[in-house]
C-alpha cells in the first residue's frame, strides 16, 4: 500500500507583497519551517513542520505571515473527527503512545462558562472599588475553630498570606526554562503571592525568592532535602496532576543539564523519572505518615499541602487528606496543563474542577472540617471571572499555570514535550531559552495579576461585597445557565431567573 | 529640578547578549530608519540603493548580539578624521558623508569595528547616528526581547 | 384559612426577599417600664421606610408576673397545627399558661393567623446552658419541620409582636399600649415582593435575642453555610435570622465579648489595623482569619437586644443609616433622628455611630455606667 502522509495541521500563508525577505522567520523557527532559497531568492515554508506557535507571525515586522488552520478536510464525519483520524494515522506510523502538552482541548462542557455572577441593584448598593477599600487578602492553611482554641495552642498556626488569591501553579525547572521560572518567581515576589517549584527542585539563582516559594515533594523526590524543605514557605506533596491523573513523569536525560542536575540533585544526563504513585504511599495512612514526616522535618513551621487530580471520588479523597493532616489541598481539574502527557489520558481522565470544588467544599462543610484546610483550585482558570466563580463555589485561592505561560508568550501549541518551544518556555535549548527575557516576563505576570486584582475587586464591588471572605463559598451570588438539575445540584447553585 | 541646572542625559545603547535571540530585526529597523521613505515595505520593495545597516551583528553558536557605534567620549575616529567628516554633536559621533574623502582612517582606529568601508563609493558604508532625528534609536524600539536597551545616565556637569 | 393564605405562607418562607426598613429601639437601663406606645410613635414616623407589608415590635420586661418562665409566641397558619405543636412542647416542658395572644379587630388586617403564647418550664432541672440549647433545638425543630407553625419569640419576660400591616395597625392589633417594658425595639418593612407572611416580619427572635435589621446582606450565602457547621439551620431565608444566629453562636455559645463580636461582624479593614496596638493587631488579624465567614458584608444597620443590653451596629462603610441618642438613663437608636425626636424631644446627646462600629448600652441596676460607644 501507499503509506499515507499525514495532512499538516497548519498552513503558513505568506503575503509576497509584504514579505521583504529579511529572513527573520527563517532564523527564529526552531522547527525549521522557513528557509531561504538562494536560487529563487524567496522564502519557502514547509507547512508540515509548522506547529502553530505563531512565533514567526509575531516577529515578522511587515505582517506578511499568517498561520492558518489547514483546511484539507476528510469527508465530514461526526464520528470520525479530524483529530481522532490524524492521531490514528500517527499511531499507525509510529506504534507509540501519542504525547501532547498543555491541558485538555476537547470540547467538554466548561461550567465556568455556564455560571453567571450577581450584581447589586436598588435593594443594596454596589461598592465602588475606586472609592472604598476592597479586600482580597487571603490566608492559606489550617485555621483554628475558635479564638479560644487558638489561645490553647502552643504555637500559632502558620499560614500563607497572599495579597491576591491567585498563585502560580507548579511548573518544574526542567519542564520549563530557568528564565520562565525566574519570571514567575520574581512576579510572585512582586505581587506578594506564591509560586510553586513543581518537582524541579529549587535552583540556586531563585533562592532569593524563597519566602514566596511553595516547594513540591513528588513521587521522584527530585531536589528534596531538609534544606529545601526548611527554606520554603510551604510544602506541597504532589499525588496527581489534572492532565495526567495516575501517570508519572519523565524528563529525558538530554534535558538534564548541569543546572537542572544541580537543582534536582540527580546526575547530569540521566533520565528523571517520577513514578506514577509515590512508592511509599499506597494508602491514606501512608500519606499521613509523609505529611507528618515533612512537618517534623520543618518543625511544624510550614504548612504542608497535598495536590491531587480531580477524579470521581474527589470529595471523600480530600476529606481523607484533610483528616490526614494536610493544611491545604490543591485540586487540579481535568483541564489542568502539563509539559507532557499521553493524549488519551489528558483527554479522557478526570472531572471538571468546577464540580470538584463544589462537591469538596460541601463535603468538608458537612463534616465540619472546612476550616481545617484551605482549598486551592487549579486547572482551567483563564480569567479573573473564573477566579471569582471558583472562589464563590468554595475555593480559597486558585493556581494558574496555562494562564501564566500565555502571559509569557505561550500560544498553547501543545508541543511542550518536544523541547522546541519557540517562546523559550518549555525548552532547555540555549538558542531558545534566551527568548524569554525574565525582566519582560516578570513585568507581564505582575501586570496580569494587577489587572485580575482590579477586575476581581470590580466584580466584588458589583455584588456589594468588600471582603473576599464574604465571597468564599457564597454560591448565592452564582446562577447557572443552561445546566440541568443534577449539574445545578452538584454545583450547589440555582438557575438564572431564580431569585434568592 | 532647577530649570537652569546644567544636567545632561547621556544615552547609551546597551547590548545584552543573554537576551539576543538572533532575529536581526535591529538591522531591518536601522535600514528602514535611514531609508528615504522610512516605511519598511516601500523601502525594501522600492528603494534602490538601500542604505546599509549601521549595526554589526555578531553570532557564534547560540550567543549573538548587535553592536552599534559606541559614540565614545574620546572618539579616535573624530580625532583622526582629516576632513572633519566625523564630528561630535550632542555627545554623539556624527558622520557627514559630503566631507568624507574615503581615507578610512576611522575604519583603522575604531576599536569596536563598527565602521566599515564602502569600497565602491570610497566613503564609509554607514554609521550609527543614534537616530537623532526621531529621538529614539530604531534598533532599540524594535528589539522584541529588550536585548537592546537604552541606558540613561544623568550626569551633572 | 383560605387557599391564598397558604400560598403566601410557603412562598415567603422558601425564598429570600430583600427589603428596605426602618428600625428603632428604646432602652431604659435602670429598668423603668415604658408603655409600648412610645416605640410605635417612633416607627410610625418612618412610614416611608415601609410599605405596609410587615412591621413588628419586641418588648422586654412585659411579662413581669411570669418572668421565670420561657415565653413562646407562636403563629399558626392552620388551627390544626396547634395540637401537634402543643403535643411536642409538652414532651419537654410543663405548660404553666397557654392562651391566645389578645388582639383586637383592625379593619385593614384581614385573615390574621392564629396567635398563641405559652409560658413554659423545663420538665427537669438542668444547667442554664443546657436549657438554652434545648430551647434553641425546640425552636429549630418547629420552624424547620412544621409548615403551618412558627415560633416568633422564645425568651423569658419578653415577647415579639409582628405581622403584615402598617406599624400603627399592627400595634393596634396586638393592643401594644397594654404592655409595659424597659426595652422596646421596632421594625417597619419594605419588602420587594408583594407576598407578606406574618412570620417574615421582624423582629426575629431566638431565646431572649431579638434583632431588627435594615439592609441586604451580600454575604448571606457564606454566613448561612458557616452557621450550618454549628447546627443552625436557616429556615426563613432572612438576613435577620442569620444575624440572630451569629450573635447566638458568638456571644452565647463561644462566649465572646460584644466588642469582639463587633470586630467580627464588621471587621476593621486591613488598612485600618495601623491604628491599633501590636497586641490588638494580632487579635484582629486572627479574628479575621478564624471568623472570616462570619463577617457580615453588604449594607446593614442592626439593633440587637437582649434582656440586659441593646446595641446598634453598622456595616463597614455605613451604607445604611443609624442614629443614637441618650437622655438620662434612656438610650435610643433609630434609622432616622426624626424617629428619636418622636420618642424624646430633647435628648442630652445625639450622635451618628461611625461605620463598622458597635454602640452598646447595658442594663445597670446600680445606676452606674453610661451608654458606651465602642469605637
Amino acid at each position: 500500500m501507499a503509506i499515507p502522509k499525514i495532512v499538516p495541521d497548519f498552513r503558513v500563508i505568506r503575503d509576497e507583497n509584504l514579505c521583504i525577505n529579511c529572513q527573520a522567520c527563517c532564523r527564529v523557527c526552531s522547527n525549521d519551517t522557513h528557509s531561504f532559497d538562494q536560487n529563487i531568492a524567496k522564502i519557502i515554508s514547509d507547512h508540515r513542520k509548522c506547529v502553530g506557535c505563531h512565533f514567526c507571525e509575531e516577529i515578522c515586522s511587515t505582517g506578511a505571515l499568517t498561520i492558518e488552520k489547514c483546511y484539507s478536510q476528510i469527508r465530514e464525519n461526526f464520528n470520525w473527527n479530524e483529530v481522532d483520524f490524524k492521531n490514528l494515522m500517527k499511531q499507525a506510523h509510529s506504534g507509540g503512545i501519542l504525547l501532547t502538552g498543555m491541558g485538555n482541548d476537547r470540547p467538554w462542557i466548561n461550567y465556568f462558562d455556564h455560571i453567571v455572577l450577581n450584581a447589586s441593584q436598588v435593594t443594596n448598593p454596589s461598592i465602588d472599588p475606586l472609592r472604598e477599600p476592597m479586600e482580597i487578602k487571603t490566608f492559606i492553611g489550617r485555621k483554628p475553630d475558635s479564638i479560644e482554641q487558638l489561645k490553647k495552642e502552643k504555637k500559632l498556626p502558620i499560614l500563607l498570606e497572599t495579597e491576591i488569591p491567585v498563585l502560580f501553579s507548579a511548573m518544574s525547572y526542567g519542564s520549563i526554562s530557568l528564565n520562565a521560572c525566574k519570571s514567575i518567581a520574581a512576579a510572585a515576589w512582586e505581587a506578594k503571592t506564591y509560586w510553586n517549584t513543581g518537582e524541579g527542585g529549587l535552583p540556586e539563582s531563585l533562592k532569593k525568592f524563597v519566602s514566596r516559594t511553595i516547594v513540591q515533594v513528588a513521587s521522584g523526590r527530585f531536589g528534596v532535602d531538609a534544606r529545601y524543605l526548611n527554606e520554603a514557605s510551604a510544602i506541597e506533596i504532589k499525588i496527581g496532576q489534572g492532565a495526567k491523573p495516575g501517570i508519572g513523569g519523565h524528563l529525558p536525560g538530554e534535558k538534564v543539564t548541569a543546572d537542572i542536575s544541580a537543582a534536582r540533585k540527580i546526575p547530569e544526563g540521566t533520565d528523571a523519572i517520577s513514578p506514577a504513585p509515590h512508592h511509599d504511599i499506597y494508602s491514606i495512612e501512608d500519606l499521613k505518615q509523609l505529611i507528618y514526616a515533612l512537618k517534623e522535618t520543618v518543625d511544624y513551621k510550614k504548612p504542608v499541602g497535598v495536590k491531587v487530580a480531580a477524579v470521581h471520588n474527589i470529595a471523600p479523597i480530600v476529606s481523607g487528606i484533610v483528616r490526614a493532616g494536610a493544611d491545604f489541598v490543591t485540586i487540579d481539574g481535568f483541564r489542568g496543563g502539563t509539559g507532557a502527557a499521553p493524549v488519551v489520558i489528558r483527554n479522557n481522565v478526570g472531572i471538571p474542577i468546577e464540580i470538584a470544588i463544589a462537591t469538596v467544599d460541601s463535603r468538608l462543610r458537612q463534616e465540619g472540617i472546612r476550616n481545617h484546610a484551605s482549598i486551592i483550585a487549579a486547572g482551567g482558570i483563564r480569567s479573573s471571572a473564573d477566579v471569582v466563580k471558583a472562589i464563590a463555589l468554595g475555593a480559597d485561592a486558585v493556581y494558574i499555570g496555562t494562564a501564566t505561560l500565555v502571559a509569557l508568550g505561550c500560544h498553547i501549541c501543545q508541543k511542550c514535550y518536544t523541547g522546541k518551544c519557540n517562546w523559550g518556555i518549555a525548552t532547555q535549548d540555549p538558542y531558545l531559552t534566551r527568548r524569554l527575557n525574565p525582566e519582560i516576563g516578570k513585568r507581564r505576570l505582575t501586570n496580569l495579576l494587577r489587572a485580575w486584582a482590579l477586575e476581581i475587586k470590580e466584580m466584588m464591588g458589583g455584588m456589594g461585597i468588600n471582603a473576599i471572605e464574604s465571597l468564599r463559598g457564597n454560591r448565592d451570588q452564582l446562577r447557572g445557565i443552561g445546566l440541568n438539575d443534577k449539574e445545578l445540584a452538584l454545583l450547589g447553585i440555582k438557575h438564572a431567573g431564580d431569585a434568592w | 529640578m532647577v530649570k537652569n541646572s546644567k544636567r545632561k542625559t547621556i544615552n547609551t545603547i546597551i547590548a545584552r547578549e543573554e537576551f539576543c535571540i538572533g532575529c536581526r530585526l535591529c538591522e531591518i529597523a536601522c535600514i528602514t530608519a535611514h531609508s528615504k521613505t522610512k516605511n519598511i515595505i516601500k523601502a525594501f520593495k522600492g528603494e534602490y540603493p538601500l542604505p546599509d545597516s549601521a549595526i554589526v551583528f555578531e553570532e557564534k553558536g547560540h550567543i549573538s548580539f548587535a553592536l552599534q557605534c559606541r559614540h565614545c567620549d574620546d572618539a579616535l575616529c573624530v580625532e583622526c578624521c582629516i576632513t572633519g567628516a566625523m564630528t561630535k554633536k550632542d555627545g554623539k559621533v556624527i558622520y557627514r558623508k559630503e566631507l568624507c574623502v574615503g581615507c578610512w582612517m576611522c575604519v583603522m582606529v575604531c576599536s569596536f569595528g563598527v565602521i566599515s568601508p564602502d569600497i565602491t563609493a570610497s566613503k564609509i558604508k554607514s554609521k550609527c547616528d543614534f537616530c537623532l532625528e526621531t529621538g529614539k534609536p530604531a534598533c532599540v524600539e524594535i528589539c522584541p526581547n529588550e536585548a537592546l536597551v537604552l541606558k540613561e545616565d544623568n550626569e551633572q556637569d | 384559612m383560605n387557599f391564598k393564605n397558604i400560598c403566601q405562607f410557603s412562598d415567603d418562607r422558601k425564598v429570600r426577599i430583600p427589603s428596605g426598613c426602618g428600625i428603632a429601639g428604646i432602652f431604659n437601663k435602670h429598668g423603668e417600664l415604658l408603655s409600648g406606645e412610645i416605640i410605635v410613635r417612633a416607627i410610625d414616623s418612618m412610614k416611608d421606610r415601609g410599605n405596609g407589608l410587615g412591621s413588628g415590635y419586641a418588648g422586654y420586661g412585659i411579662y413581669q408576673d411570669c418572668r421565670n418562665y420561657w415565653c413562646f409566641h407562636l403563629l399558626y397558619n392552620q388551627a390544626t397545627a396547634r395540637d401537634q405543636v402543643e403535643q411536642y412542647l409538652k414532651t419537654y416542658f410543663n405548660v404553666k399558661l397557654s392562651e391566645q395572644i389578645p388582639t383586637r379587630k383592625v379593619k385593614s388586617i384581614k385573615n390574621p393567623p392564629v396567635l398563641w403564647r405559652y409560658f413554659l418550664e423545663t420538665k427537669e432541672q438542668m444547667p442554664s446552658e443546657k436549657e438554652e440549647n434545648l430551647i434553641v433545638s425546640v425552636c429549630m425543630g418547629i420552624n424547620h419541620n412544621a409548615n403551618d407553625a412558627f415560633v416568633i419569640s422564645s425568651g423569658k419576660n419578653m415577647g415579639i409582636f409582628k405581622g403584615v400591616g402598617e406599624p400603627s395597625e399592627i400595634a393596634d392589633f396586638y393592643k401594644l399600649e397594654d404592655y409595659k417594658g424597659y426595652l422596646w425595639t421596632g421594625h417597619n418593612r419594605f419588602p420587594t415582593n408583594t407576598v407578606g407572611w406574618w412570620g417574615g416580619a421582624h423582629p426575629f427572635g431566638l431565646l431572649d435575642w431579638s434583632v431588627v435589621h435594615n439592609g441586604e446582606i451580600s454575604s448571606y450565602g457564606v454566613n448561612r453555610r458557616y452557621l450550618e457547621n454549628f447546627g443552625y439551620y436557616c429556615s426563613l431565608f432572612t438576613d435577620t435570622e442569620v444575624i440572630t444566629y451569629l450573635f447566638d453562636l458568638l456571644a452565647r455559645r463561644q462566649n465572646l465579648s460584644l466588642d469582639t463580636i463587633g470586630k467580627i461582624i464588621a471587621a476593621p479593614f486591613w488598612i485600618q489595623l495601623e491604628n491599633y496596638s501590636d497586641e490588638e493587631k494580632h487579635l484582629l488579624k486572627w479574628l479575621r482569619i478564624i471568623y472570616g465567614p462570619a463577617l457580615v458584608n453588604g449594607p446593614f444597620s442592626i439593633i440587637v437586644a437582649r434582656s440586659n443590653f441593646m446595641l446598634g451596629i453598622n456595616d463597614r462603610v455605613k451604607l445604611r443609616p443609624l442614629v443614637a441618642a441618650e437622655k438620662g438613663s434612656t438610650f435610643f437608636l433609630a434609622s432616622e433622628e426624626s424617629a428619636i425626636c418622636c420618642m424624646e424631644k430633647n435628648p442630652d446627646r445625639t450622635w451618628t455611630p461611625k461605620a463598622g462600629t458597635m454602640t452598646v448600652c447595658f442594663y445597670e441596676k446600680e445606676h452606674y455606667g453610661n451608654s458606651k460607644d465602642c469605637t
